[in-house]
């Protein structure tokens, strides 16, 4: 995930910034800039919420914690609306229960506020792609979330497990492997490891609740 | 003066007097069954000391089993001299009054005795006007507390309607029974006045409770940001100039409110992740790097273990001092059958035969240290591609636990 995106872009893409620390914001906008438009900015929920459905943008940068609600209500309200908005959750949490919950509520991928630029403007390429972004953490969360326990009765078996194939990807990008060498080392391709990795994440947003709620309730998130 | 906790048969109310005039237990036994037969006295005294006499403080023995067969001989003794005294005396009205109110004596007597002065001291500050109150609400063995307090209750009512079932004058029957009912009816009557105060003042007891918590965690937190927070930032404020040691420091500070926040605290030496993660953070310090760690699953700490937890520090000492980046990845697993640790680094990478057999730090450090613990170690690096170092250590089933969640 740590590639920069080097080939010539057909078109720039419109990212929203959902923040609510205005410094932030503009340290963001300034770095992003270079490669991406940033089209629109929001410091509460409810602007948020209205702003976006104004200016569709492709990607939106969302925080977690917000004063009223945090990022988790923008994007069940937004994706009702305009599902075919992307978003990327950016926050200075990596709790498990943040990370897994905005997840489960459609964001495409997650990364820390400590990202590098160029690994912020990759991962935002990638999910206007329609690829997952995955970071070694987020792979440890899902790993711990799906670790087998088999004397769970599972309500849908197909959707509730990894696939070896999926466990070896996440392992190898929990162990800080690019998707590139994923592939050399498990002997698929890249577009391949991307599928893996965009099942995982299709996977972990509908799963059973049971499940997760389960593993929620084991962590006392809930 | 206070009744021991140990060698009792009913309260301890004999074994305390006993060991306080310094005589033997038995004679003071045998003197309060005797004095059952003056009008009950030897209960009304008992009932007296019992509800006066403070408890012995816990201690830390298992107090000997009450022997409810150690009785025997004093019920024996005592009823010999009730029988001796209904003998000799004619006048029965005046020895069952002195009963009933030995009875009514016990009944107050249970319900008032034990309640712990202790905790009857620390409660009383809060509710000062109604203290016999708070004795009771500070009870924590509800049932006990039911109990005693129906017990009690039912034996003083007994003890009053006796007391006027014998003076009565009508002497018939149905005027204790509609005694009976009366004092029932002033019982509930009690209840329906004393239930709304019961109820409020458990819950501004619960409220002021929760307020204390609230209230510590607040006091905590400040002291933890102005401990760390405030200090780190006067430093890079210091610092400035020097960008190696302002990240160090905000390196350092973001780990640390990281694991204030979200992180439930776990010993280093108990603990498989706590050990790795404690391990990645000096290494961290030191070299002023970035350790991305990710530990899924956790277990036991033992020996090996440990040793596992060197040798990924090792790795990531080495890549650290070697590698010349700035992140460096650490993953372990917790499988069932096997730990396994990954350390790798984008650095310099290096060929592994050309590394000199003098160089303690791969074949001593980590080759070795997992061989002599029953686990393997891999190498894999080229010149320009990085390193990773894999440790395998295998456990039996029993030790290893499946998820974080056998932290608590």
């Amino acid at each position: 995930m740590s590639e920069p995106v080097t080939e010539p872009e057909a078109r720039r893409l419109n990212v929203f910034l959902v923040d609510d620390h205005a410094m932030f914001r503009a340290g963001v906008r300034a770095e992003l800039g270079v490669h991406v438009d940033v089209v629109g900015e929001a410091s509460t929920v409810s602007e948020a919420i209205s702003r976006i459905a104004a200016v569709q943008p492709d990607v939106v940068l969302l925080d977690v914690h917000m004063p009223d609600g945090g990022g988790r209500a923008v994007l069940e309200s937004v994706r009702r609306s305009h599902p075919q908005v992307k978003f990327l959750a950016l926050s200075v949490s990596d709790a498990a229960e943040d990370v897994i919950g905005l997840i489960r509520a459609g964001a495409r991928g997650y990364v820390t506020k400590t990202i590098s630029p160029d690994e912020l403007a990759a991962a935002v390429r990638r999910v206007a792609d329609g690829d997952a972004v995955f970071s070694p953490r987020l792979a440890g969360f899902v790993l711990d979330a799906f670790a087998s326990r088999p004397d769970v009765p599972v309500a849908d078996p197909e959707l509730d497990q990894l696939t070896n194939r999926e466990r070896e990807v996440l392992r190898l990008l929990a162990r800080g492997y690019a998707y590139k060498e994923i592939a050399k080392e498990l002997f698929i391709s890249i577009k391949t490891v991307e599928t893996h990795v965009s099942n995982v994440l299709r996977k972990l947003q509908m799963s059973n609740r049971y499940e997760l709620s389960r593993w929620a309730a084991d962590r006392r998130l809930v | 003066m206070y009744r021991p906790r140990d060698h009792r048969i009913v309260a301890g109310v004999a074994a305390g007097l006993a060991r306080h005039l310094g005589v033997p237990v038995l004679a003071v036994r045998i003197t309060l069954v005797v004095l059952l037969g003056f009008n009950a006295l030897g209960l009304l005294l008992y009932a007296a000391y019992w509800a006066v006499l403070p408890q012995e403080a816990r201690n830390q023995e298992v107090p000997a089993r009450r022997d409810l067969g150690a009785l025997m001989p004093f019920a024996a003794i005592g009823m010999g001299v009730i029988l001796l005294q209904a003998q000799l005396f004619e006048d029965q009205g005046a020895t069952t009054a002195g009963w009933m109110i030995a009875v009514i004596a016990v009944g107050a007597g249970v319900i008032w005795h034990q309640s712990d002065p202790s905790r009857r001291d620390a409660q009383s500050e809060n509710l000062a006007s109604t203290p016999w109150f708070t004795a009771m609400v500070s009870e924590t063995d509800r049932r006990s507390f039911v109990f005693r307090f129906i017990g009690g209750g039912i034996l003083v009512a007994v003890g009053i309607i006796g007391v006027v079932a014998v003076y009565s004058p009508t002497d018939s029957f149905s005027a204790v029974f509609n005694g009976v009912i009366f004092a029932f009816v002033g019982l509930l009557g009690v209840g329906v006045v004393v239930a709304p105060l019961v109820w409020r003042t458990f819950g501004q007891l619960r409220a002021e409770r929760e307020g204390r918590i609230r209230e510590q965690e607040r006091a905590e937190l400040a002291a933890m940001i102005h401990d760390q927070v405030l200090h780190t930032l006067a430093l890079i404020q210091r610092n400035s100039t020097d960008i190696k040691e302002v990240q160090r420091l905000a390196r350092g500070q973001e780990r640390s409110l990281r694991n204030w926040l979200y992180k439930p605290t776990a010993s280093p030496t108990e603990r498989f992740a706590a050990a790795l993660e404690q391990a990645a953070a000096e290494v961290e310090d030191t070299y002023a790097i970035t350790v991305e760690t990710v530990v899924v699953g956790d277990t036991q700490c033992d020996e090996r273990v440990a040793a596992l937890v060197a040798a990924g520090r090792e790795a990531l000492v080495n890549a650290a001092r070697h590698a010349g980046v700035q992140t460096v990845s650490l993953y372990a697993e917790v499988e069932e059958d096997e730990l396994s640790v990954f350390v790798r680094d984008r650095g310099a990478g290096f060929d592994l035969s050309g590394v000199a057999d003098t160089r303690h730090g791969v074949r001593g450090s980590i080759i070795g240290r997992m061989q002599r613990h029953g686990g393997r170690a891999e190498i894999r690096s080229a010149p320009g591609d990085g390193t990773e170092v894999r440790l395998m250590l295998p456990v039996s089933r029993e030790s290893v636990t499946a998820g974080k969640e056998s932290v608590r």
